[in-house]
This record gives structure tokens, C-alpha cells and sequence, in this order.
């Protein structure tokens, strides 16, 4: 690994290319394979319009009733389709590094810095891919979004996909088994999801789970995102009820809590044992 | 010898240990690879092979010792010394949800192969080992054999002055194995590259030009398998007695030689010239007081086995499968 100062311009560009390349693999992958496409937008939908539905029946409505319970757990469901989609890209490492393609990436003339950061980009630009999907369904949940909200959600579900997927990254960094997958779905992905107000709004909720919520970095990314996904159909005092944080507020955490993933997760990938 | 003074070692090794916590698995092994040569690493399971490949390929940091690949220290010079070499695992390492042209197109991106000289040198590589019809097919419906032979193209594409390959026919079928040997040692003509393996077969450390013997962790012998063989002396007398102590007393007494006795109770030994020596001893065994009746006899030209057991006094064995084996076939599965 050069000191990133001290690169020339013709080893910046192998560099690049070879994170392009893992990039481009993984995006490959993606599109090749629409079994697990299929497969994994089931699960989103299944809470999305299951648990939105079901459980809406009985709860009169949020923010005064200007909000139905789908329409408050959409932005929370396309977190969640962010979230499972990052970490899942992530851990795929450890097989890869053992039994796949990335064995062949370690020994070739790439820097591992390189690798992670194509790493990084192709584990967000799936889970982006995945999200677009059920994005296209606002309209069907009654929200209805101008062009420039679209693009915002984009955005801001790039930059949650980023933190999680270096997350990812830096729980399998130096795992070289699967046992503890179980493990890390139990205690890392589920809680995660659930304490982030994805699926229940966080205000009111009992201290010990505000607490925990605020060192949940999805919680920012969902909060943000309803922002944007509501602002067009909610009156902007009801709004404030339904939200934590000023949304440039969780843009910065956001962004705090993936370079505090990000740095550690490319040095210890980088580590050779 | 000056580490990288002498142009025709392409790989010369200098005391390299591998540690690991309280457990060392490579005890300072030293040699060098002539350029051209088809050199191998010969020893059981965990003796070290793979940790001597894994260190010379980049995958893993030397605690201690040198080694130098093409001109380039692997300690200081890492992106060279990987440009140097191609490598070929023990484990599957393609792609398997991708074309096998896809494969090779990320291997050339990585290696910063141009585009048509990527595509000149992967349709002349296809054809050689007989894969220019599935090149554009999933990988995942290829066989064992063909994605050993995808891997091989894929590890010369870029030209490698070093093709590492580490247990290269594992899991194949003989008939798959002496396939793949074929192409190797066809492309080692053409390609003019030195090869370095590792493998616990004994048919295809004879097929290398020098042979290291590996065993916990140390080189214990190193020559041509001509000169090894050598080594033993002779050839290989195996009997099968109804009295095997008894035989091996009366051998010891009149021929002057010990046999060594096998688990199964078959006595073997070492004899100049096995052909001449075997009518005596069977003269030796029906005569006495309590002769003792020679249900089989057995004779042949000393292996490379015979060498290693001469060395160790064991055999070169498969060894229960250990985590990562279990964690290999479970991987598999999980994978699809």
C-alpha cells in the first residue's frame, strides 16, 4: 500500500481499474442472477405490504391520521432492503476470499485498499439496485414524489448503502470462517433493523431503546429518508412529529459512522497475516 | 550465493519461517528454482506445502527469511513479484455464477492485460486446453476437470514467469489428472515458464524436474526423482509369510538384512538386485527346522513413497480432513 500522496498517475490508474473490476463484478453478478433477485425483494415486500397492511388495520394512522401506517413503514422497508442487501454483498467476502474469485484478487497486482473500495462501491451499488425496486412502488403506498425527492432518496439511500456495506466489510475483514454468520445476523442485522424506527416511530418509544437507537446508524439513514418520502404528502408541523433529527443532521452522522467503518475496515483487510 | 545475483534462479528462497500462534509451520526451508524447471513440493498433508506456496504468491507475510521471485524481493517488491507470477489454488477460485471469458476478461483487467492482446492470448490459450466451444458458457456448469483447465489459462494469461500451482489435481479423477498434466507440461514447452507445485501424488512429483521433500515444516531431501529413488538403493522386496516374525529373524540371520514390517504383517526390504535375491531367501525361508511357507512375493523398482518412508519412516498419507476441509465441503454447499 503506497502512501496515498505518493501515488504515481500510472499506478492510480491500475489502482482504479482494479476497483473497478470488483465493482463490475459484483454489478455482473447482480444482473446475471434474477433468481436472488427475486428472492430477496420478497422479503421486503412481505413487511411492506403484510405487516404494512396488516398491522395498519389496527393502528388509526400516524401524525394525526395524515400518515397511513404503509406509507410510515415505506421509507423504513427501503432501509431495510438497503441494509440486508450492504451487509449480505459484505459477508459474501469470506466466501469468496476462501472458496472464490477474491483469492484470485489477493494475489494479483492490485493494493487490498483498492479492493475494499470496489468492494464498498459494488456491495452499495447492489443494494441501490435492489432498493430502485421498491422505490418504483411509492405510488401504490399513496406516495406520491416529484422527481427530485426520487433523486434525493436515491442519494441518500447510496450513502446508507455505503456505511452498511463498510460495516459489512469490516465484520468479515478478518473472519475467515462462516460459522458466526448466525451470529451476526442475530445480534447485528436484525437489531439493527428493528431499533431503527424502520417499522415504529422512535419518539415515545422506552429510554433504553431511544438509547439504543442513537448508536444504530440505520435509525439516521431511516429517519432521513422518511423525510424525504413523506415531505410531499405531510404537512410539515405533523411531519416533525414523525422525525429525530434535521435531515443535514443525519446526513452527518450518517457520513461519521461510515468513514469510523470505512478506515478500520480497509486496514484490517489489508492486514496480511 | 548472493540472493538475486544469479539470473538463471528465477526463484530463490532463503530460510523462510512461517509462524503461526505457537505453531510454526514453515521451520526456515531453502532452495532455489531454476528457470524453466518444473519443480515440486512433495509431503503430506500439513507439512507445510501450502504455506511455502501461499508465502511466495504474496497471500501470506514470512516471519522470518528472504525470497526472491524474477529479480524482485517478496518482502519489498510485492506488486512485481505478483506480476511476475501466476497461480493456480488448491481451492476453486473462479467465478462460478460467471462465463468462463468473463473470468479471464477480470483476470486481464486486473493484470492490465490490453484488450486485444487479451483477446489474442485467451482464444490461443482456450484452444490449447480445449475450451474454445464453452468459453461463453456459465462456469457453474463446468466440470472439475474443465475449471482446472479454465484456471490454467487463466493464471498464463498475463504471462507469468512463475505459474505457482498448488495441488493442481486435487479431487480429480486420474484419467482428469494425467489430462491436466498433459497440458501442463505441453504449455510449459510453449510457454517457457517455470513451474512450482505441491502435491501429495506420487506419479506427478515424478513428472517434476527436482523434487523438495516437505515434511513438518522442513526440506528433507532435494534432488531429481531419478537421484532420490537412488537414494534406496536397489529394489523393493515385499513378502507375505504365515510367520512373519519368525521370517524376519531368519533374513536378518542369514542375509544380513532387516525388514521392515507393515501393518498389515507384510515384510518389506530394500535388496541390491531384487530378481537374483529372491530365490535365495525363498531357499533361506523352506529350509531350517520350522520352515516357514512364502504365501506372496512382491517386486518392484523403488518409488518416490519408498523414499519418503526411508526418510520418515512414514508414509505419505491421507490425512482425516481437519476444519478446513469440513469448512471447504460445507462452503460448497452453501454455495451451490
Amino acid at each position: 500500500m503506497a502512501p496515498l500522496g505518493g501515488i504515481e498517475a500510472a499506478s492510480l490508474r491500475r489502482e482504479l481499474k482494479g476497483a473497478y473490476t470488483i465493482w463490475y463484478r459484483d454489478v455482473l453478478r447482480f444482473v446475471r442472477d434474477r433468481a436472488r433477485v427475486v428472492a430477496s425483494l420478497a422479503q421486503p415486500l412481505l413487511f411492506l405490504f403484510v405487516l404494512g397492511y396488516g398491522l395498519g388495520s389496527s393502528i388509526p394512522g400516524l401524525a394525526a391520521g395524515a400518515v397511513s401506517f404503509v406509507q410510515f413503514v415505506f421509507p423504513g422497508i427501503l432501509g431495510m432492503t438497503v441494509l440486508f442487501t450492504a451487509i449480505f454483498s459484505a459477508i459474501s467476502i469470506v466466501w469468496d476470499r476462501e472458496f472464490g474469485f477474491l483469492k484470485e484478487v489477493m494475489v494479483a497486482p492490485v493494493s487490498r485498499t483498492a479492493v475494499a473500495l470496489g468492494k464498498v462501491a459494488g456491495g452499495s451499488t447492489v443494494a441501490i439496485l435492489q432498493a430502485v425496486i421498491i422505490l418504483l412502488l411509492a405510488p401504490a403506498v399513496g406516495i406520491t414524489l416529484a422527481w427530485e425527492q426520487y433523486l434525493l432518496l436515491l442519494a441518500l439511500m447510496l450513502l446508507l448503502a455505503a456505511v452498511m456495506t463498510s460495516c459489512g466489510i469490516l465484520v468479515a475483514a478478518r473472519q475467515r470462517t462462516i460459522e458466526s454468520f448466525q451470529v451476526i445476523m442475530n445480534f447485528l442485522l436484525l437489531p439493527m433493523f428493528f431499533l431503527s424506527g424502520a417499522l415504529f416511530p422512535l419518539i415515545g418509544a422506552p429510554l433504553w431503546m431511544e438509547l439504543l437507537a442513537t448508536i444504530d446508524p440505520v435509525t439516521y439513514g431511516v429517519d432521513a429518508l422518511r423525510q424525504v418520502a413523506l415531505s410531499a404528502s405531510v404537512p410539515p408541523e405533523l411531519l416533525q412529529t414523525l422525525i429525530l433529527h434535521p435531515i443535514l443532521i443525519d446526513v452527518a452522522i450518517l457520513a461519521a459512522f461510515g468513514l469510523a467503518f470505512l478506515i478500520p475496515a480497509v486496514w484490517l483487510f489489508g492486514k496480511q497475516d | 550465493m548472493a540472493l538475486g545475483s544469479t539470473p538463471v534462479n528465477v526463484i530463490e528462497v532463503d530460510h523462510l519461517v512461517k509462524r503461526f500462534d505457537g505453531f510454526t509451520a514453515v521451520k526456515g526451508v531453502t532452495f532455489q528454482v531454476k528457470q524453466g524447471e518444473v519443480f515440486g513440493f512433495l509431503g503430506p498433508n500439513g507439512a507445510g506445502k501450502s504455506t511455502t506456496i501461499n508465502m511466495l504468491c504474496t497471500l501470506l507475510r514470512p516471519t522470518s527469511g528472504r525470497a526472491v521471485i524474477n529479480g524482485h524481493d517478496l518482502l519489498t517488491e510485492q506488486d512485481a513479484v505478483r506480476q511476475s507470477i501466476g497461480m493456480i489454488f488448491q481451492d476453486p477460485s473462479l467465478d462460478d455464477r460467471l462465463t468462463g471469458r468473463e473470468n479471464l476478461r477480470f483476470h486481464a483487467m486486473l493484470y492490465d492485460v490490453p484488450g486485444n492482446l487479451f483477446r489474442e492470448r485467451s482464444a490461443e490459450l482456450l484452444e490449447m486446453v480445449g475450451l474454445t466451444d464453452k468459453a461463453d458458457e456459465v462456469v457453474r456448469n463446468y466440470s472439475g476437470g474443465m475449471r482446472r483447465r479454465l484456471e490454467i489459462v487463466r493464471g498464463l494469461l498475463h504471462r507469468p514467469r512463475v505459474f505457482f500451482l498448488d495441488e493442481p489435481t486435487l479431487g480429480l479423477d486420474p484419467q482428469t489428472r494425467r489430462l491436466i498434466w498433459d497440458y501442463l507440461l505441453t504449455l510449459r514447452e510453449q510457454e517457457a515458464v517455470t513451474m512450482f507445485m505441491t502435491t501429495h501424488y506420487l506419479d506427478e512429483a515424478e513428472s517434476c524436474d527436482r523434487i523438495a521433500i516437505i515434511d513438518h515444516g522442513e526440506i528433507i531431501a532435494l534432488d531429481t526423482p531419478v537421484a532420490l529413488k537412488g537414494t534406496v538403493g536397489g529394489d523393493i522386496v515385499t513378502i507375505s509369510t504365515t510367520d512373519g516374525r519368525r521370517a524376519s529373524k531368519l533374513l536378518k540371520d542369514v542375509h544380513h538384512i532387516e525388514p521392515r514390517v507393515l501393518s498389515n504383517g507384510q515384510l518389506v526390504m530394500e535388496v541390491a538386485s531384487g530378481d537374483r535375491f529372491i530365490p535365495r531367501m525363498m531357499a533361506t525361508l523352506a529350509g531350517g527346522k520350522e520352515p516357514v511357507t512364502v504365501l506372496s512375493v512382491s517386486l518392484r523398482r523403488p518409488t518416490l513413497e519408498d523414499v519418503f518412508i526411508r526418510l520418515t519412516g512414514r508414509a505419505i498419507r491421507e490425512e482425516e480432513s481437519g476444519a478446513g476441509e469440513q469448512m471447504r465441503l460445507r462452503g460448497r454447499t452453501w454455495r451451490r
